[in-house]
């Protein structure tokens, strides 16, 4: 019954899902899709985080599954379910092309250089006219249409974006829990002892780099469509911003982390929006409450509690006192 | 012709030469201990055959291959595997994931096979040979456990049977003993006896404690200055007088309060 605990769960998600697809309100339907297509986001970019490498660049490479989608959908005319697959290769290549030099660098050095290139790569399309559009972008991007049948109307639209969504899902969570997902996780663990066992980390890390880049495209490719015109500052740093805290709150250790951490946020944003003018200060706070108080996310709550409720009454005040100690001489 | 050879080694950091003109060749079958006083290079050598360090000039072979310049995950492929100094080890995974993550090059594994799960028959068979070696190695009964959970002795011999998981040629253990008690100690040099003899694994090992080299090893290189001093058998070793000077004049290398740490 355990064992199949989850898959039920799953299965009532999905059901409320596609009771919300036909009962939801437009602006909450239109939410609805841009969740979706942040679902694909942040379990792609979680994928990457695996390897240890937190780049600052998925955002862009969304841009660049956006962008190419829109050019081929208006240049070439083909069809949606051709677009968004080649979207993904579209921003996969670049991917590529990111992830060659960034091997050179880790940790610190990787977010850094990764975010330059973004940056670069952004500029582009700010400063190139053809075929870019530069500040202006794309627009009249066509309607997606599968065989005839129109997705541009909310509805149809809306569960085209879980369809996609549950297939990208599916088969980044086959690979968490593959044996190649397991490589990434050595990676990060001990990135010498996993080149010793055998296992060539730079191919691995390429490897999850290209696999994310090409998640990110698909969701790039969904957004473009529903937008019907992208610009360069869709994939701007304030994106990529959300994207970090999605993944801080939620936690990256396991494969729902990240996605706990974009419905929690989602709906906290969305209850705090008389306050927008204050968002950048709530984006601070949050990040630095979970950096300090919850470094593990939300996913690490449920084990810190059960830690906390082992310890006796006393030691917990003693456990408290350590830890303030600890925490005023690090600061 | 010898398993191991190496000609002409050198490795240079800045100003310097932490190997010079080092030539070694080891034969199939052999426990080769690779002694020296601190700073006298062996890490760096250990370094630089498993190919964690680059040269700056010589070869390594095995088995007639070339390995210079190699990274360490093409000379594990060609079955030349070190061990860490340190506890290396996958920190979130239990001490049988381990194992099976070190057995990477047997389960070469596609992404669309990941993703509908074709591997399914070789995985059986590599958790098989995990559950093997971990037996061979007395950890299986700690197989379920997390990694770190472990004690320092049994964290090293997961490195130890973790390296074996690649299925090796040569052993590479750098320092296997380091901070074990007696009986630690005794477990593993004996389990590196029996690699040696059951497996027919050639071992080469970099070892400070001295008791242990000499009633190991079956033949040793002596390292001073990036140079080899001198090779032999260990009764030649300790009655060699450069070897002893080089060891700051101490009369017995085998004294214990030398050598302990």
């Amino acid at each position: 019954m355990r064992r199949f605990a989850p898959f039920l769960l799953l299965a009532a998600v999905l059901a409320v899902l596609c009771v919300l697809g036909f009962e939801l309100k437009p602006y909450h339907r239109e939410l609805a899709i841009v969740f979706f297509i942040n679902v694909i986001m942040v379990t792609s970019y979680r994928l990457i985080t695996t390897t240890g490498d937190w780049g600052f660049a998925h955002v862009v490479l969304m841009g660049a599954g956006a962008y190419g989608a829109a050019l081929i959908a208006k240049h070439a005319g083909l069809p949606f379910g051709v677009v968004v697959p080649m979207a993904g290769i579209t921003a996969a290549i670049v991917g590529a092309a990111f992830i060659i030099p960034l091997l050179r660098t880790a940790g610190f050095g990787f977010f850094i250089a990764s975010f330059a290139m973004g940056e670069l790569v952004r500029l582009i399309w700010v400063k190139v006219q053809f075929p870019f559009g530069g500040t202006r972008g794309i627009i009249n991007i066509p309607s997606p249409e599968i065989v005839g049948l129109r997705l541009s109307p909310p509805v149809p639209y809306y569960f085209t974006c879980i369809i996609v969504m549950i297939a990208a899902v599916f088969i980044m969570w086959r690979l968490d829990k593959s044996r190649i997902g397991n490589a990434w996780k050595s990676i990060q663990s001990d990135a010498l002892l996993a080149e010793c066992v055998g296992i060539d980390v730079n191919r691995y890390r390429g490897l999850a780099y290209v696999t994310g880049s090409f998640f990110a495209g698909i969701a790039g490719a969904l957004l473009a469509y529903r937008m019907g015109a992208i610009d360069p500052r869709n994939f701007d740093l304030n994106t990529m911003i959300y994207l970090i805290i999605w993944v801080v709150v939620g936690g990256t250790a396991t494969f729902w982390g990240p996605i706990i951490g974009l419905v929690v946020v989602t709906v906290a944003f969305e209850w705090s929006r008389p306050l927008l003018e204050w968002r950048p200060l709530m984006f601070g706070a949050v990040l630095i409450f979970f950096l300090i108080f919850l470094p593990g996310g939300l996913e690490s709550l449920p084990a810190k509690m059960r830690g906390a409720l082992r310890t006796p009454p006393g030691q917990q005040f003693e456990r408290l006192r350590t830890w303030l100690t600890t925490f005023a001489s690090r600061t | 012709m010898s398993l191991l050879e190496v000609r002409q080694l050198n490795k240079r950091f800045g100003g310097l030469l932490a190997i010079a003109d080092f030539d070694m060749t080891v034969e199939e079958g052999e426990i080769r201990g690779i002694i020296g006083p601190n700073g006298a290079g062996k890490t760096t050598l250990f370094n630089v055959i498993s190919g964690t360090y680059k040269p700056t000039s010589g070869e390594v072979f095995l088995d007639g291959e070339r390995l210079t310049g190699l990274r360490p995950s093409r000379i594990a492929g060609k079955g030349g595997v070190r061990t860490f100094q340190r506890s290396a080890m996958f920190s979130d995974f239990s001490v049988l994931d381990n194992v099976l993550i070190a057995r990477h090059l047997h389960a070469r594994e596609s992404m669309f096979g990941a993703i509908v799960g074709t591997a399914r028959g070789m995985e059986r068979a590599n958790e098989k040979r995990a559950l093997e070696i971990l037996e061979y190695i007395g950890l299986s009964a700690f197989k379920d456990e997390l990694a770190p959970n472990l004690s320092h002795g049994h964290q090293r011999a997961l490195g130890v049977a973790m390296a074996l998981a690649t299925e090796p040629r040569i052993l590479m253990l750098d320092e296997p003993v380091a901070g074990m008690n007696l009986a630690e100690t005794e477990r593993m040099t004996e389990l590196i006896r029996n690699l040696r003899d059951e497996w027919n694994i050639t071992i080469l090992l970099v070892e400070h404690d001295m008791k242990t080299v000499m009633g190991l090893c079956e033949y040793i290189t002596v390292l001073n200055f990036g140079k080899k001093l001198t090779e032999g058998v260990p009764a030649e070793i300790v009655s060699n007088r450069e070897v002893i000077e080089a060891y700051l004049g101490s009369e017995d290398i085998l004294g214990d309060d030398d050598f302990a740490a």
